[in-house]
């Protein structure tokens, strides 16, 4: 029997250099040219506010499956899956969502399923909203203590090659990784209209 | 109202395998797993012992990377209850290849018989069908026989069944429980190389 290599099959061609860090306001453009220099072929979220730019330009590439989730639990058990299937994805999510996929991270630890996933950080810096504020500082913990390894970003300039590591470690590592990407970097929350 | 079913489990789920040709199956923790292993195991069979709410989403993983090749989701109302917004995310996705079938009877197995939602009347098929999915209730022998050929299909939408089965627990026939080893089995089974 002749088995193709370990590497999933490439759904998608770079079309970016993966090397360009990206700005304060285009990081989300390095990470998606990261995310295809990686072979992803999945992408599933629940939305953020600070995803918004990513999940667009996942949307605009025929050659990305994009899913929706109801709740985040349901991107750990698609990552399995997809992964059964021979394809990488990727989970984008909010800090608040971490907290819904605790059980459902049992799947990764049993079965060493690789998950890269992208978490937005609430509830840290200048947050309004005190709701929050529990579940963001929990989020670390919360990973760690499901043996997701969890990789914190604050400077812009940092995100794409942080990702980028992080996906080699999930896809070549068989590890569960998560990138904090923390409310500083994505900035303030604009809460009126002044 | 409930409407109890009468079907062997164990009977149901070989009669609804048999013949399974490419199809790739992901079946749910506790009995609709002892079930699919009873019923013969097999490279393409992987079986969840946790996760629960996940298998349906799992397969919806499974079917977007493996478009041509047929994936079934077996799973119990117990689980299904967990993950029914995954109802409406595989219904938005559409995914031709996959079908999930419920083995419905209206109990948690494995936790002593306690009743469920669907056995205090809450039927899956009508949630799976107002999300979207094409879905059947399934009483008898002839309703799995003119289901099965749909577990073959990877084009049109999605499908979804209940097989109502009765309330009986047969003695465990436990499939491997070590996570990597049905990873790693069932992805050679599909061409790629253990790393």
């Amino acid at each position: 029997m002749t088995f193709s290599t370990h590497r999933p099959r490439a759904c998608f061609q770079a079309e970016g250099a993966a090397s360009s860090a990206g700005t304060a306001s285009t990081w989300p453009d390095a990470v998606y040219a990261v995310l295809k220099e990686a072979d992803v072929c999945q992408a599933c979220y629940v939305p953020d506010a600070g995803h918004a730019r990513l999940i667009d330009k996942l949307h605009g590439d025929a050659d990305v499956q994009t899913t929706v989730l109801t709740t985040e639990e349901e991107g750990v058990a698609l990552a399995a899956g997809a992964w059964l299937g021979g394809q990488r994805s990727v989970l984008l999510m909010q800090s608040s969502g971490v907290g819904n996929c605790i059980n459902m991270l049992s799947l990764l630890a049993s079965c060493r399923f690789p998950l890269l996933t992208l978490v937005t950080m609430r509830g840290e810096w200048a947050e309004f909203n005190p709701w929050q504020v529990p579940m963001g500082r929990a989020t670390p913990v919360t990973l760690e203590a499901m043996g997701v390894r969890v990789i914190r970003v604050d400077v812009a300039e940092e995100v794409a090659d942080t990702v980028s590591a992080a996906a080699a470690l999930a896809f070549d590592g068989d590890q569960a990784v998560a990138v904090l990407l923390s409310q500083r970097l994505l900035g303030r929350k604009r809460w009126t209209g002044k | 109202m409930s409407k109890t079913g009468a079907l062997d489990r164990r009977v149901a789920v070989k009669e609804l395998t048999g013949d399974r040709r490419e199809l790739l199956i992901v079946s749910g923790l506790g009995s609709p797993s002892y079930d699919l292993f009873a019923a013969g195991d097999h490279d393409g069979n992987f079986y969840l012992w946790g996760a629960m709410g996940g298998a349906a989403v799992m397969g919806l993983g499974l079917a977007l990377a493996q478009p041509q090749r047929p994936v079934l989701v077996l799973t119990g109302d117990g689980e299904q209850l967990m993950g029914l917004g995954s109802f409406a995310t595989i219904a938005a996705k559409r995914p031709g290849n996959l079908s999930i079938v419920v083995l419905d009877n209206g109990q948690y197995g494995e936790t002593g018989m306690q009743r469920s939602h669907t056995g205090l009347g809450i039927e899956l098929h009508r949630i799976a069908s107002a999300a979207g999915l094409i879905a059947t209730d399934i009483h008898d022998h002839a309703g799995i026989a003119a289901f099965r050929p749909e577990l073959q299909k990877t084009s049109g939408s999605p499908r979804f069944a209940t097989i109502r089965i009765a309330a009986e627990n047969p003695e465990r026939a436990l499939p491997p429980r070590d996570g990597v080893f049905l990873k790693h089995r069932f992805r050679r089974h599909l061409g790629f190389a253990v790393s």
